[in-house]
């Protein structure tokens, strides 16, 4: 048994890699800023244990002071570490962002489906709704919808903000899956299963829907960065998150010019947050679209 | 193309009617009381009689039944009468014209800038796909994206004042009062709004001179020896001018829209800070007007873009 070894024959499978990891060679880019994303949902997940202070605390013996090892930032004009509130920050961006860009991509989808399947007269009608939509500028439809609507919080997010900020992707991606949902109309199969009888809810959902996944799936990830813009936007302009809330907008706008000069750390790490995690999700939606599907435009 | 022209026209109609509906209409919603907010402003928060408030109200028209105000601002509207501001007391075409100017300058100044930088580093980075050089424009434009316009606007003030000393100026200088003066206090915000502005040029120019070098008569051109440069100067960039000028007329239309922050921090009293006043005062009229006016600039250039597309490609009109 043990002396004769029987040769064995390998075949050259190719390999059959994951395909996050396929994900991650083919775009290294991509693969960037997936991991900085996934340390900031880390740290807006674990921001009690990660944050060196509590981003609320008002130490007056210690306002405005510049990034040292005691706070690796500095402080504002309240004595508050800047680093915990950009950390507990990264909570209300990220919770805003992904609510809004999931409910404002999904509704468009849907819509965008339903007009490619009917055609005719309710597309007319649902496309030329959509053109109205798209004709005001992102943020002057955020801001009439956020001073229409007011503050509505629940869980201590506001519901109206999210509102307003998903609001402008209806169209954008109704726009898209439309066009994607329209040449998926036109095969046989989904002929074969109006044929047989199926509803139209079915068709739509269980034939077409899966067929535009991929667009939905980079508009969701593209709309995420952009609805972090948003948020910060708005809460610069004092109608998005209220104080005592850490949000990265906020600080900004809290960062009176007074306090420009003495201590630029105010405003220079907030901003760099921002930027941080809007890059970050466009180089993984970018990179996604290319993996995915290269032909879509966004 | 005379036909495809009115069609078109005939379509802008519903969309500005779509605009005039739910800008009206959305604003009633609104819980504040355009009046009591005016008035409760002037006084202080003190109590203000019924009655006052009642005459206020058929002074402004607010106590007639909805549709009414509608029909009665449409009409106006249509002749070009956007209505009277219920916090200033002047009128609408008055507060915007004086500032229109303001907006224009740094919204054309911008595109020059974006139009500037997008152009060669579009076609710098189609050319040289996937290098060193392809990979650092694409970070610089990404990054671009990623940048909001009032942070990046904050950050070269601070960086102004700390080496300049130099200040945002209070007041707007118009160019044509002291050119050098105008231009020293506009340049700023047009540069902090023209880098996210140029970022989605350029990766409009890197792809669509991407999609125009994989077509036969480019092979055709380096087939019967273009020198390169001439092939990409001469057949690919004319090719691919046309989806860039598309993303650069929306995005022109949408950057008054951009200005609503910018303008905040350079402290300049434009459009969009109007429309934020606007809001946080409940001036309707204001809103209604404003809104119109940026729908209109939208629908107009998306109606001039169609236009170019049809004259330059026949294919289009005869759809």
């Amino acid at each position: 048994m043990s002396t004769a070894a029987a040769p064995t024959i390998t075949y050259k499978v190719p390999k059959r890699r994951h395909p996050v990891l396929q994900f991650m060679v083919q775009q290294p880019l991509g693969a960037g800023g997936l991991v900085v994303i996934v340390v900031m949902i880390v740290c807006a997940l674990f921001a009690p244990w990660v944050a060196p202070y509590d981003p609320l605390t008002v130490n007056y013996s210690a306002m405005l002071a510049a990034p040292s090892t005691e706070h690796w930032l500095g402080t504002d004009s309240f004595g508050r570490d800047v680093l915990s509130r950009i950390i507990y920050g990264s909570r209300t961006a990220l919770a805003i962002g992904f609510i809004a860009s999931f409910w404002g991509s999904t509704v468009g989808a849907v819509i965008g489906v339903v007009s490619a399947y009917f055609g005719g007269k309710t597309d007319m009608v649902i496309q030329r709704i959509m053109d109205v939509l798209l004709s005001f500028p992102i943020i002057v439809l955020a801001i009439t919808v956020v001073a229409v609507l007011g503050k509505n919080i629940v869980l201590g997010v506001d519901i109206n903000l999210i509102i307003a900020i998903g609001l402008p992707m209806v169209p954008k991606v109704a726009r898209v899956v439309r066009s994607s949902a329209l040449a998926i109309r036109e095969l046989p199969y989904v002929d074969a299963a109006r044929a047989a009888g199926y509803s139209h809810a079915r068709i739509i959902f269980r034939h077409i829907a899966p067929n535009v996944v991929a667009p939905y799936l980079i508009m969701i990830t593209a709309f995420v960065a952009q609805a972090i813009l948003a948020e910060a936007s708005l809460s610069f302009l004092g109608l998005g998150v209220t104080e005592p809330t850490p949000s990265w907008g906020l600080m900004l706008s809290g960062a009176d010019a007074g306090f420009y000069q003495q201590a630029p750390w105010m405003i220079v790490f907030p901003g760099v947050a921002i930027s941080l995690a809007v890059f970050a999700f466009n180089m993984f939606g970018d990179s996604l679209r290319d993996w995915l599907d290269p032909k879509i435009k966004l | 193309m005379l036909r495809y022209t009115v069609q078109r026209i005939l379509l802008m109609v519903p969309t500005l009617l779509g605009v005039a509906v739910l800008v009206f209409f959305l604003l009633r919603l609104m819980p504040g009381d355009p009046v009591a907010t005016m008035l409760l402003g002037d006084a202080g928060g003190a109590n203000i009689p019924k009655e006052v408030i009642e005459q206020e109200r058929a002074r402004l028209g607010l106590d007639q039944p909805l549709y009414v105000q509608f029909v009665k601002w449409l009409w106006g509207v249509l002749q070009g009468d956007f209505g009277v501001s219920m916090w200033t007391g002047k009128s609408v075409a008055y507060e915007i014209g004086i500032r229109l100017e303001l907006s224009l300058q740094v919204a054309v100044m911008a595109t020059i800038f974006a139009v500037l930088l997008a152009l060669p580093l579009g076609t710098l980075s189609a050319i040289f796909k996937d290098s060193w050089i392809d990979q650092t424009i694409r970070v610089f434009s990404i990054a671009g994206l990623a940048v909001p316009s009032f942070w990046l606007g904050m950050i070269v003030i601070l960086l102004l004042l700390t080496y300049f000393s130099w200040i945002p100026p209070l007041t707007f200088t118009s160019f044509v009062d002291d050119p050098w003066e105008n231009m020293s206090q506009l340049i700023w915000p047009a540069l902090a709004v023209g880098y996210r502005y140029s970022a989605v040029a350029t990766r409009m120019m890197r792809s669509s001179i991407l999609e125009v070098l994989q077509e036969d008569y480019i092979r055709t051109a380096r087939a019967k020896g273009v020198a390169e440069r001439w092939v990409v100067a001469r057949h690919a960039m004319r090719n691919a001018l046309l989806p860039v000028v598309t993303v650069i007329g929306l995005e022109f239309a949408f950057l008054i829209g951009g200005l609503v922050v910018t303008e905040q921090v350079f402290n300049l009293n434009g459009i969009g800070k109007l429309f934020v006043q606007a809001v946080a005062r409940s001036d309707f009229t204001m809103i209604q007007g404003l809104v119109m006016l940026v729908a209109a600039f939208f629908v107009l250039i998306n109606f001039m873009i169609d236009m170019l597309y049809a004259a330059l490609d026949p294919r289009i009109r005869y759809r």
